[in-house]
């Protein structure tokens, strides 16, 4: 095979992206499974295609668009699934279902060609230039730090959020401060992976990650493995076999949970044993 | 005076579109074990989140250990309160394992950007040995049962090192072995760590009769308060149940008690 691809700067541009991504997504990730709230993901990388069409139709920059409709979103959905008036889920698929409707509805009103919103549904790692690139490391930088300055409190948030609040952490700024980063992780990556995408690339590297530990501090970092490397595998298929980036790297990162879920330890059965559990180290 | 730790004046609570109490008045000095009884909806647990500060008040006004309780304050009066919930649900595959869940009760204390120091660590290994966990301590939460797990919800509310002691029906959901042994546990800590404890159940069979004083409880209201030999008569019960004296009287009969 010819390798000489890696010495031009589009591909260069586009691992670091993978790279990027991979690790911010995956973290994201982490929280949303811990939280059982998997299609917070989806509502959010639609509330920010919404938001990317809204620019594209205005003639303002998508990525500001974005932002700001998955921020809103955010809003919206925090003291929802707060309060806990509606279930989360009811919550969240009423604001999906507006997301995507207004999706169609700004792609309906734009004039002319509609190539730039297709290419927002689908992705374009591979045309991704220097600013995509400081837009993701920031945001890649800013959910690592979080997690790491905050972790005690972000494992007591989500663990319990009733236990965090009952034991003196304010509970609900750690809520909102997750879904903002929800919201800002899957801007960042909207032009590399895509709206329609996206979900995957956080859902999946978290939810393969899950299976395998029981200790959170790994998951962080296996998950954000899983997710780099379902960017980088996936970016080498779709140059040798010509496919489109954002595909392959969501199937990628599918794979690696299938490959995560039948090796699971967590899966096996530990009913028959030759001495009982309590007598056993863990 | 400095010797009520909670003090309820008039505290009216609405909990979506009812009120959840109608005007509660309660005071509980130091070192008092308060059992608070009454059936489903009768705002006991209402009662127990005006304490730590989660409830809003409609009306009326609440100091605990020395905090005029305002929306917003509550966090750090909180850090003071030990609170067992329920039996909680929890995720098998939750990737934390006990002593971690323990040590969540010292977060709040250490406050933001601390880590836990090796005081925290002995803090919460002395916990785990008071409820007889510390063989299961790197046992992943979810594995455990449910008489585990409220023995881990009565750890991590002692690491905490709390002033105030308050649990909600902590024995719901046990079978009746794990039923006495949390009662018992509760009992000694309240005793050899001199704690201020409140304990609300609908079931007395699941109240530790050497409480000190209980307050039943009814449609908002407290209803009576007093010594448990007075209060809890046959009589006093089937009113507050609305069930005939004699279904009272056979149930008690059946009912296993704790000393």
């Amino acid at each position: 095979m010819d390798f000489s691809i890696f010495g031009y700067q589009f591909m260069q541009n586009a691992i670091l992206s993978a790279f990027l991504g991979g690790i911010a997504c995956a973290t994201i990730g982490v929280f949303v499974v811990l939280m059982h709230m998997p299609f917070i993901g989806v509502c959010m990388s639609h509330a920010a295609f919404a938001g990317a069409l809204l620019g594209l139709w205005l003639g303002f920059n998508p990525l500001v668009g974005a932002f700001g409709v998955s921020l809103l979103s955010a809003a919206i959905i925090g003291p929802l699934a707060d309060r806990g008036e509606l279930s989360p889920e009811t919550s969240i698929g009423v604001i999906f279902s507006l997301m995507l409707g207004l999706a169609f509805l700004f792609m309906g009103l734009m004039p002319g060609t509609k190539s730039g919103a297709l290419e927002l549904l689908w992705g374009s790692i591979l045309t991704n230039t220097r600013s995509d690139i400081i837009l993701l490391g920031i945001v890649a930088v800013v959910v690592v730090a979080l997690v790491f300055f905050f972790f005690k409190e972000i494992q007591a948030t989500v663990f319990n959020r009733d236990t965090a609040l009952a034991v003196g952490i304010p509970a609900a700024i750690f809520l909102y401060g997750i879904l903002f980063l929800t919201g800002a992780t899957i801007t960042a990556s909207l032009r590399s992976i895509g709206g329609l995408l996206i979900f995957s690339l956080i859902l999946n590297p978290a939810a393969a990650a899950y299976q395998l530990t029981y200790s959170m501090k790994k998951m962080f970092l296996l998950a954000a493995a899983f997710g780099v490397l379902s960017g980088w595998v996936g970016l080498l298929f779709s140059y040798f076999f010509n496919l489109p980036s954002g595909a392959t790297i969501v199937v990628t990162s599918s794979v690696i949970f299938m490959i995560a879920a039948i090796f699971s330890p967590k899966r096996k059965v530990k009913g028959w044993q030759s001495q009982p559990l309590s007598e056993q180290e863990p | 005076m400095d010797d009520e730790l909670i003090v309820i004046d008039k505290a009216v609570v609405s909990y979506r579109e009812d009120i959840a109490l109608r005007g509660v008045s309660l005071k509980v000095s130091k070192g008092e074990f308060v059992g608070i009884i009454g059936p489903n909806g009768a705002g006991k647990t209402t009662l127990l989140t005006v304490v730590n500060g989660m409830g809003k008040l409609l009306d009326g006004k609440v100091r605990v250990l020395g905090h005029y309780l305002t929306p917003g304050n509550g966090n750090s009066l909180r850090k003071k309160v030990g609170y067992v919930p329920q039996v909680q649900n929890i995720d098998p595959r939750m990737p934390i394992c006990v002593r971690e869940v323990v040590m969540i009760g010292r977060y709040g204390i250490l406050g933001m950007f601390k880590r836990p120091r090796k005081a925290d660590y002995e803090i919460v290994d002395e916990a785990l040995e008071l409820v007889g966990m510390s063989h299961l301590s790197q046992r992943p939460i979810g594995h455990l049962s449910g008489g585990e797990l409220q023995r881990v919800s009565v750890a991590r509310a002692l690491a905490q090192q709390p002033e105030l002691f308050l649990l909600d029906e902590p024995t719901a959901s046990l079978d009746w072995k794990a039923q006495s042994d949390i009662l018992e546990l509760v009992k000694m800590i309240h005793d050899t760590r001199s704690l201020t404890t409140l304990f609300v159940t609908h079931d007395l069979s699941c109240l530790p009769v050497t409480c000190d004083r209980v307050v039943l409880m009814k449609e908002g209201l407290i209803w009576a308060e007093g010594s448990p030999a007075e209060l809890l008569t046959d009589n006093n019960l089937s009113r507050l149940y609305d069930m005939p004296v004699a279904v009272v009287e056979s149930r008690r009969k059946k009912a296993v008690t704790v000393n």
